[in-house]
């Protein structure tokens, strides 16, 4: 039975184990004989080690080795340069410079970048046996300053970034209202409270068991696999639970093989966990990103031409490449659309995906320019955008699978008391306070992997399901248990997931918002696939319910009954022992959707985001007063998990929005507030009361459950109607992210 | 972090003998930023004497006003009913500091004692006069947003980062020291120091001396106080500026008043000429103004800090009008 009606809101099925101390994270496990190592960082960002002592941190106490380029044990798999980006070997040379393998020679690419890996009995041992290791450098100058090496920029390979034009590029320019304008945003960084690492012990020639911090557990399994040419299944690789990934996860992390290889070296398991400062340097960014966008609208209110031109950063030892101008193409109906997208090598540590990724980017710069020209044309912002509304996908000539953003706005309107707002910017005082109201659209691409899911029905009722993927956070064992419930009917506290390690079920990654689409349909097939057993030996002659057709039974409560007449129903205990079984026990793959270019419809998630914020003219310091978050986003699988994320999204957006921005001092290509009380990452008393808003309506193409992803749009957009909100109160129009108060004094 | 020695003492004597026989051993309290430190490199002393056990945390009421042990937690402090009734700047400005969880273990004498967050002094691959002198001031020219811009000098333009010591410089609050060479009393505006040529040195501290504890004199602002912090974010972060005021009003004309700022400056910064301009003055946003005016005399900017330069006179103007009741 799939339900066409809305899931009821159940408690997060993992809730109790993580404010218990249940929850096990891949720090907290350990090995006998387990070791540690700690890492020492480059001074310089860009030249070679001249000379680099470590005989004193050898000789330290209860010191097991000092791994160096010169003493590194080797790592077979990478002897050879392999292409490719995330998981696997470093990927091969970029558009420019050389591959970087970790302790493999003296040259310096970045500031941070390991050039020791201590290892000792203790930690605390290993972090003082580090302190000793001296490093003297052959210094290079270096480039980290996005800003002044713009035209180096590079147009990335693939399809994807490819300049795109539909119409005419400068169609814009003869517009009766036209707006030109340049957006930034400076580096984030993730920062999840868990610090990031491995723990990795050998317990054969050829065999590892790795504890990891991953989005997947099958990636770091092919990853450590490919790197010591040993069998995946010889690589057991457990993260049931991340204490929050937002993309860092989403990769294996050089240091991390290298903890692999020195775990085979000295004989015992290593356990890295790097310093909250090296998360600044060691597992990626959001890169800083230049963006220009060139609009023209007639008088009418329709957009006659739209370009969007986006520079970011990447590694000058490997490509990072994300969709930031990917919104513009689809979100709004214009003839003339045109962009490029750019990337820049820098003597920086390489960027990776973070929530939203390019995407959200993106959208600051477009959402923002959405409005700055809807005040052009004093036209309201939501009317400005309905305006240029279109109900298919300009970028492919197709519908879309499934779009209500009508709704979303409407909704969204409704919550945050739109009518409130004054179209004159800075005309709405509270005493001492401006205040402003503000809105955005976000959206990211929905699709559905390919996953394979067990599930075990035993005699007693119970439901066991499978699969490798891990829960980031978001709630996946909670939507999968929702998920079974509804083909199954078994009670939900009946259902016990297992996930998170190599030796269940394929699953990709967790990221791209496409886990409960992907994961969340595995299951389905599977638990209809088991239901559908049930019918058959339910069905046979001699019991009450021969004869009755698959479509008039219902499986629910550990019986299988008439549709209209109850009196008639088989326990499934029963048919388990008639058919000689204990259990019930199946795995089924489901299959991916094609590529999205092959589909008849364009399938995203959107939403909507509405701030009220006040900001104090005479200090400058915004506060995000109200928030209101639309998702637009299929058949919303578990209500409370949803709410959940989206309010992280809200909280992520308010950090992207007002305070988060590490800073890097050129003089030294080194970000300078590298630590949690000097990057400023949104506090519980920077996010006000957050009202969630979900459609849900099931998309009718998708997948079984009609479910779409949200994690992505939970953040997309959302710094753009903060942004907006600023200029509604203040008529300070802040091009450059965060909105700090040194910036609206600055152009007050 | 390097390998230390670790001893308690219960008594001052005992701490004060230990501390002052070398320069290599530390006073630790609450550790809330000696310990950041330490694990950061920027500290590495060889001894820690301990000296959480000595009876140095009662909240008493004196002849003259309030004494608080230094070993008084910020928490206990902020919340104690006679400071919360007689000095309400006090315990806005300690509540406005750090988090809840390190104002349960920092002391009042450890808060007075904390070093400044400038980026540079933290960061030991880089240049710090204040950490290494003679290293250079990498803030100069360089990331300087939360800097100073009163009283630096060409060494260093570090701020202190302190929130309660805003609110004891303005309460005209007194520090006492016991050392080797006995017990002694120092004005607290006399007790943190500017960077001049010797940016290392933060305040008056003579090396073993201990801090016992704070004294407060009785004053009429209680009715009329204010802690106005500016920051980036809500909470957990350093003042960009902060201001203290308390006044004591006559209907509307102001009969006393007291004014500090910071994130302003290397010690705690008292607006001495602002205050004699506004005594007997009306409260009005223009004397408030004109208040400020004087303040800032003598203000420069670093670069990327000169927001301040608006900032803190808008926060002044914005500190009277809320104490004043104006608003």
């Amino acid at each position: 039975m799939t339900k066409d009606t809305k899931n009821p809101p159940i408690d997060r099925v993992d809730g109790r184990m993580k404010v218990t101390g249940g929850a096990k994270y891949f720090a907290e496990f350990e090995m006998p004989n387990t070791t540690y190592c700690v890492i020492v960082g480059s001074e310089i960002a860009k030249g070679a080690i001249a000379s680099l002592d470590t005989k004193k941190a050898a000789g330290a106490p209860g010191v097991l080795g000092v791994f160096t380029h010169q003493n590194m044990p080797p790592i077979p798999g990478w002897d050879a340069p392999v292409q490719g980006n995330g998981n696997g070997p470093p990927p091969g040379p970029p558009s420019g410079g050389e591959k970087y393998r970790i302790l493999h020679t003296n040259k310096i690419l970045f500031y941070g970048q390991p050039m020791a890996m201590v290892v000792a009995d203790t930690f605390e041992r290993a972090t003082y046996a580090a302190s000793l290791v001296k490093a003297t450098y052959t210094k290079q100058p270096h480039q980290t300053d996005l800003t002044k090496n713009l035209e180096k920029g590079v147009t990335p390979k693939g399809p994807r970034f490819e300049d795109y034009l539909r119409g005419n590029a400068d169609a814009y320019k003869s517009a009766p209202v036209t707006l030109e304008v340049k957006y930034t945003i400076p580096i984030e960084v993730h920062q999840p409270m868990e610090l990031h690492g491995v723990l990795a012990g050998w317990t054969g020639d050829d065999k590892v068991m790795v504890y990891a911090k991953t989005q997947g557990v099958k990636g770091t399994q092919k990853s450590v696999a490919e790197a010591f040419k040993i069998d995946p299944n010889n690589v057991h690789v457990h993260t049931e639970f991340m204490g929050g990934g937002f993309g860092m996860g989403l990769r294996t992390w050089p240091q991390e093989i290298a903890v692999v290889a020195i775990a085979k070296k000295v004989g015992r398991p290593v356990k890295l966990v790097i310093t909250r400062n090296q998360m600044f340097s060691l597992v990626g960014h959001r890169p800083t990103t230049v963006q220009t966008i060139n609009m023209g609208a007639d008088t009418n209110g329709k957009l006659v031409g739209l370009s969007h031109a986006a520079t970011g950063e990447t590694a000058t030892y490997e490509d990072f490449t994300e969709g930031t101008v990917s919104m513009t193409k689809f979100m709004y109906a214009c003839p003339n659309v045109s962009t490029k997208y750019k990337i820049v090598p820098l003597d920086r540590g390489v960027p990776i995906w973070m929530r939203g990724p390019g995407e959200a980017t993106g959208a600051f710069a477009l959402e923002s320019a959405m409005d700055e020209m809807a005040t052009k044309l004093k036209l309201d912002p939501i009317e400005f955008r309905l305006r240029n509304y279109t109900e298919t996908d300009p970028e492919h000539n197709r519908p879309y699978s499934d779009k209500n953003l009508k709704e979303a706005y409407q909704k969204g309107a409704e919550a945050i008391g739109w009518s409130s707002r004054k179209a004159e910017p800075g005309s709405n005082r509270d005493s001492d306070w401006l205040v402003g109201y503000g809105m955005s659209s976000g959206t990211f691409n929905a699709s559905k992997g390919g996953a394979t899911a067990r599930a075990v029905l035993n005699a007693d009722g119970t439901l066991l399901l499978q699969c490798s993927v891990t829960d980031i956070g978001p709630g996946t064992g909670t939507a999968m248990t929702m998920i079974a419930h509804n083909v199954l009917g078994v009670p939900v506290e009946k259902i016990k997931v297992e996930y998170g390690d190599s030796a269940l079920p394929n699953s990709p990654q967790q990221g791209g918002s496409t886990i409960t689409s992907t994961v969340g349909s595995a299951v389905h097939q599977v638990c209809t696939s088991v239901k559908k057993s049930l019918i058959d030996m339910a069905t046979q002659s001699g019991t009450p319910l021969a004869g009755i057709k698959a479509d008039d039974l219902t499986v629910a409560d550990g019986f299988v009954s008439a549709d209209g007449d109850s009196s008639k129903k088989v326990a499934i205990a029963d048919l388990l022992k008639k058919a000689n079984l204990t259990t019930l026990d199946k795995t089924e793959e489901s299959k991916a959707n094609g590529k999205p270019d092959e589909q008849k419809y364009s399938m995203y998630s959107f939403s909507v985001h509405f701030v009220q914020v006040r900001v104090n003219p005479s200090t400058g310091v915004v506060r995000v007063s109200k928030a209101v978050s639309v998702a637009d986003s299929g058949r919303i699988i578990s209500p409370k998990t949803a709410a959940s994320q989206m309010i992280g999204g809200v909280a992520g957006g308010i950090g992207m929005a007002l305070t988060e921005e590490a800073v890097i001092d050129h003089r030294f290509g080194r970000i300078v507030n590298n630590n949690l009380a000097d990057y400023h990452v949104a506090v519980s008393a920077d996010v006000p009361h957050t009202e969630t808003i979900v459609i849900d309506k099931p998309d009718p193409y998708i997948n079984p459950m009609g479910a779409k992803g949200m994690g992505e749009i939970a953040l997309i957009g959302f710094a753009a109607a903060v942004a907006n909100a600023v200029f509604n109160a203040t008529g300070q129009r802040i091009r450059d992210l965060p909105i700090t108060p040194d910036k609206l004094l600055r152009t007050a | 972090m390097n390998q230390f020695q670790y001893m308690r003492v219960t008594n001052p004597k005992a701490a004060v003998a230990a501390v002052s026989k070398d320069n290599t051993t530390m006073f630790l309290a609450g550790g809330t930023n000696l310990i950041d430190l330490m694990k950061r490199g920027v500290e590495a002393p060889e001894k820690l004497v301990d000296i959480t056990r000595i009876p140095l945390n009662t909240i008493e009421k004196t002849a003259t006003g309030l004494r608080i042990g230094a070993l008084a937690k910020n928490t206990a402090v902020a919340e104690h009913e006679l400071v919360v009734k007689n000095f309400p700047l006090l315990s806005m400005a300690l509540n406005a500091g750090a988090s809840p969880q390190l104002r349960n273990m920092a002391t009042i004498g450890g808060n007075m004692m904390q070093r400044t967050r400038c980026s540079y002094f933290y960061d030991t691959a880089l240049p710090c006069n204040k950490r290494e002198p003679g290293s250079g001031c990498g803030a100069i020219g360089g990331y300087n947003r939360m800097h100073a811009i009163f009283g630096t000098s060409t060494k260093c333009i570090a701020v202190h980062p302190s929130d309660m010591c805003i609110a004891l410089v303005a309460l005209d609050a007194t520090v006492n020291v016991s050392g080797p060479k006995g017990d002694r009393r120092i004005p607290f505006a006399d007790f943190h120091r500017l960077p001049g040529d010797t940016p290392q040195k933060d305040n008056m501290l003579q090396p073993g001396e201990l801090i016992m504890s704070v004294d407060l004199p009785m004053n009429g602002f209680a009715g009329n106080s204010h802690y106005l912090k500016v920051r980036d974010r809500a909470s957990y972060a350093f003042a960009l500026v902060s201001v203290g005021v308390g006044l004591k009003m006559s209907g509307n004309t102001i009969q006393d008043v007291r004014l500090a700022m910071g994130g302003v400056a290397h010690k705690p910064w008292r607006l001495t000429e602002a205050e004699k301009f506004l005594k007997g003055k009306p409260a009005t946003e223009a004397t408030f103004k004109q208040a400020a005016e004087l303040a800032m005399k003598g203000a420069k900017g670093h670069g990327e800090n000169d927001f301040k330069l608006t900032m803190a006179p808008n926060s002044i103007v914005e500190a009277l009008k809320t104490a004043a009741k104006t608003a």
